[in-house]
């Protein structure tokens, strides 16, 4: 049995022992001598998070297919258990073999979402490996990032000695085949990473400069090495049929947060909503076929024995054989026990019908996101929700058993008016009258709850938003308590409730996710002063960010409420994520303009994406 | 039918606690393809009954779990295909037949067996002499101990709740009571003789395994007062 990095005193003095001992089912075991290649994948969170993610199982998959690679897997030790390793300076390990990341010849790091930028500094000082690529010996670790944050990497550049951006079933056996040539001629790592920068889809930060203009913005990006390229274009799989695909995911010990089989049925999305990253940089939306994905629920609920099958995707009502593949599940495997979960669905008669069948009615609740209050703002954001699409489907679903509904906002969306606002409390109200107008009393479960969440907007690079100013602090919690007074004075008040996000966390997601070079020094003066797990409500402190912003120097402003002109260089547009920017300002001025743009099966907007021929471009015309 | 499982926790394995082990085993049942029985209502659930909740920490040889499976159910291959997708640590020792009318495991545990060595680093001069001396504590007649329970303290009589005690070289063999009426850890027989030795027991200063888990022997031929849970099943060649 395999030695254990850590004591089993210390094991035994902190939470959960399991997410540090690895030996789930499902785990690859190799003989590290016996590869050419050991890559740690990292996901910069706790365990519990990071085991739940899909991304992770899939290059973990990739690469263990390859006999000369062996790809193994840490997480941010809690921190009770972070204590303990700087305490005894004990360094951090990968959880199959339990050797220190240290000895690795890759860590890959992906990133998630921008409040776990604090905890790739964590994974990189426990390991005991330079947080400055610039500082990185040839025997240490290349460190690589990817993943949607990856889409403006320059806010965390300086730790990463390059980026893979976009999907990384295409080039990264390419990019290991380098290392491995490189590393066999004896090259350095400068040698290699010239050899990486030529691969598409990679980005190599120290090869390349900026200049910025004296207000701040950016003057110029250039390359500083002949082998880096101006423009890296993101990787994706054209035809998502074609792919080697996980079939063995890992069973953690402990209970996780997606604690089932993940059946990731597509990519990307036809909607094209204003505020999603995910839906631009994902484009254009490829489905995976219904054999296939027939074939894969069979094969990794066997080799899971998880109990439960959830579908994965931006919006599953989109996927075009949707009602045989659910159809399919439900005679397949509800009989043997296994709970079918149908997150991100329109609600609709199908919709309703299929729920009933594999979920408890009483116990469920319905979720309607109209993002918006109003229709005014729902063309803004071109949100093709209407209110009598809601109003209907809340009807269908009282009359189906229901009387639960949860309503997701946003709030601070750009062009927003009280009206607006106040239209969250309204929509609400209107849900809940719909429940006793449609229901007869002697019908009725107790009384209707209409929940209603509102997160606050942050805009993000590569999506029309991108140019938008963000609301201040003060300015959000204002409009919170706008709307909050507004649902006091609805009739059905009692029926409802009002919840709403932290703003002090979603100004900093909105520096760092359209932050630029200089916000590295932040980040890591924050580190020091011990910020860490930040998307933790009950570890995040504001005050060490204030603080860290002030000591560099740094103005939040300039990155969050600043009005950006059209002309502005992003820090991000050296990428080329398929969208164009000229889409992107044209749907920019349509939502000042209040005019939707129809979806991607309704009408192609030109986006751009159709270079890369496959997917929803090609629908229909082969 | 009924169906018993035993199966050892060893290695890495001891650090996950009993609810995740129960999920485990809820995950093995699918992966192995054993047609195991389900409850109804909405979210039916395996019907699955575990013996003895396991400390985490512990190692054992004998831990055991109740099923009920198809009557077609061919237990030589149930345990062969169990074991072909166990994780690290985790073995299946034997699947056997219980009658229709046995008691589930929970139900039925009386006792467990437990071997407790000193950790490597934790040995006192002697150990031998150490475990000799433990045994012999427990030959008194009467050990009052004040033990904590969910609803506060209360005293009991230690000594009559562990039925063997046998020094064995550098370790010590204990049977001790287990199960709903009075369960005792194996950590509180060391507990009551540091306590006379006037010290704390030391943090992590022992290795715990366990070796067995019993029920009350009610046969009519005699024999020991316990017997090891899968004696009370049948194997099915």
């Amino acid at each position: 049995m395999r030695k254990l990095a850590l004591s089993d005193e210390i094991l035994l003095s902190i939470q959960q022992p399991a997410r540090y001992i690895g030996g789930e089912v499902n785990m690859v075991v190799k003989d590290p001598s016996k590869v050419d290649i050991r890559f740690c994948m990292c996901f910069p969170d706790v365990y519990d998070i990071g085991m739940s993610h899909l991304g992770i199982q899939i290059i973990y998959d990739m690469f263990n297919r390859r006999d000369d690679i062996y790809c193994e897997r840490v997480y941010s030790p809690w921190a009770d258990l972070d204590q303990i390793m700087r305490k005894e300076h004990i360094p951090l390990f990968a959880l199959e073999s339990q050797d220190p990341i240290k000895d690795f010849d890759f860590l890959g790091i992906t990133l998630q979402y921008e409040m776990s930028y604090t905890n790739i500094l964590q994974i990189l000082e426990l390991s005991q490996i330079p947080l400055h690529a610039s500082e990185r010996g040839e025997d240490m670790p290349l460190v690589i990032g990817g993943g949607p944050c990856a889409y403006n990497p320059e806010p965390i550049a300086e730790f990463f000695d390059l980026f893979y951006i976009g999907e990384a079933e295409t080039v990264y056996y390419e990019l290991m085949d380098r290392y491995k040539a490189n590393k066999k001629a004896g090259g350095t790592r400068k040698q290699f990473l010239e050899l990486a920068a030529e691969v598409p889809g990679i980005y190599v930060p120290s090869f390349y400069d900026v200049a910025y203009h004296e207000d701040g913005t950016i003057k110029s990006f250039t390359p500083n090495n002949p082998h880096a390229k101006e423009t890296i274009t993101k990787e994706l799989v054209v035809d998502m049929d074609q792919v080697d695909y996980l079939e063995k995911p890992l069973v953690p010990f402990i209970k996780v947060t997606q604690d089932r089989v993940v059946l990731e049925i597509m990519r990307g999305c036809i909607r094209g909503c204003r505020f999603c990253q995910a839906g631009n940089i994902y484009r254009p939306m490829r489905e995976k076929g219904l054999e296939y994905l027939k074939d894969h629920a069979f094969k990794m609920l066997k080799s899971t024995g998880h109990e439960e099958i959830s579908l994965s995707s931006l919006s599953s009502s989109d996927y075009s054989q949707l009602e045989e593949l659910i159809n399919f599940l439900i005679d397949e495997f509800k009989g043997k026990g296994v709970n079918i979960s149908l997150p991100s669905l329109r609600i609709d008669a199908f919709s309703l019908d299929v729920m009933s069948k594999v979920q408890d009615v009483k116990k469920s609740s319905l979720t309607f996101a109209p993002e918006a209050g109003s229709q005014r703002l729902r063309d803004v954001i071109n949100k093709g929700l209407t209110e009598e699409d809601i109003l209907t489907g809340a009807a269908q679903a009282f009359h189906g058993g229901w009387n639960r509904v949860k309503l997701y906002f946003m709030l601070g969306l750009p062009t927003e008016t009280r009206e607006d606002m106040e239209g969250i409390a309204l929509l609400s109200e209107k849900v809940a009258e719909t429940y006793y107008d449609e229901i007869p009393k002697e019908q009725r479960h107790g009384k209707v709850q209409v929940v209603a969440s509102s997160s606050f907007f942050v805009p993000k690079p590569f999506t029309p938003f991108q140019w938008a100013r963000m609301c201040t602090k003060d300015e959000f919690i204002e409009r919170a308590n706008i709307v909050r007074q507004k649902f006091r004075e609805m009739l059905n008040y009692k029926s409802l409730k009002y919840n709403w996000h932290e703003a002090e966390l979603t100004v900093l997601e909105g520096v760092l996710a359209r932050g630029d070079r200089r916000m590295a020094a932040v980040i890591e003066e924050a580190y020091k002063n011990g910020a860490l797990f930040d998307s933790w409500s009950e570890y995040f402190h504001n005050d060490i960010w204030m603080k860290a912003f002030e000591t560099c120097g740094v103005s939040i402003d300039f990155y969050t409420t600043r009005e950006r002109g059209l002309d502005e260089i992003f820090p991000w547009d050296f990428i080329d994520a398929g969208v164009s920017k000229e889409f992107l300002k044209r749907e920019w001025q349509k939502a000042i303009g209040e005019t939707v743009t129809p979806n991607c099966r309704q009408k192609c907007a030109g986006c751009g994406a159709m270079k890369f021929k496959g997917g929803v471009c090609y629908e229909g015309k082969n | 039918m009924k169906v018993r499982i035993k199966f050892s926790k060893q290695g890495p394995a001891k650090f996950i606690g009993h609810l995740d082990v129960m999920r485990y085993f809820q995950k093995v049942m699918r992966r192995a393809d054993v047609s195991i029985h389900y409850s109804g209502g909405f979210s039916p659930h395996q019907i699955m009954s575990f013996a003895a909740p396991l400390g985490v920490g512990i190692t054992s040889m004998g831990e055991y779990l109740d099923i009920e499976v198809d009557d077609t159910e061919d237990l030589t291959t149930m345990k062969e295909r169990m074991n072909e997708t166990m994780a690290e640590g985790f073995h299946i020792e034997s699947c056997r037949r219980l009658p229709d009318d046995a008691g589930n495991a929970m139900s039925i545990v009386a006792a467990a067996a437990y071997t407790i060595a000193f950790r490597p680093g934790y040995e006192p001069k002697d150990p031998e002499m150490w475990m000799k001396e433990l045994e012999a504590f427990y030959g008194q007649d009467q050990i009052r101990i004040t033990k904590k329970t969910k609803k506060g303290e209360k005293e009991l009589d230690l000594k009559s709740l562990v039925y063997e005690i046998q020094a064995e070289g550098p370790s010590v063999r204990i049977l001790i009571s287990t199960g709903s009426s009075e369960n005792i850890k194996p950590e509180l027989v060391l507990d009551a003789y540091y306590q006379k030795l006037g010290e704390e027991r030391p943090a992590f200063a022992f290795l715990v395994q366990r070796e067995e888990v019993f029920a009350e022997n009610s046969s009519q031929k005699g024999g020991s007062r316990f017997l090891p849970l899968e004696l009370l099943g049948e194997t099915i060649e």
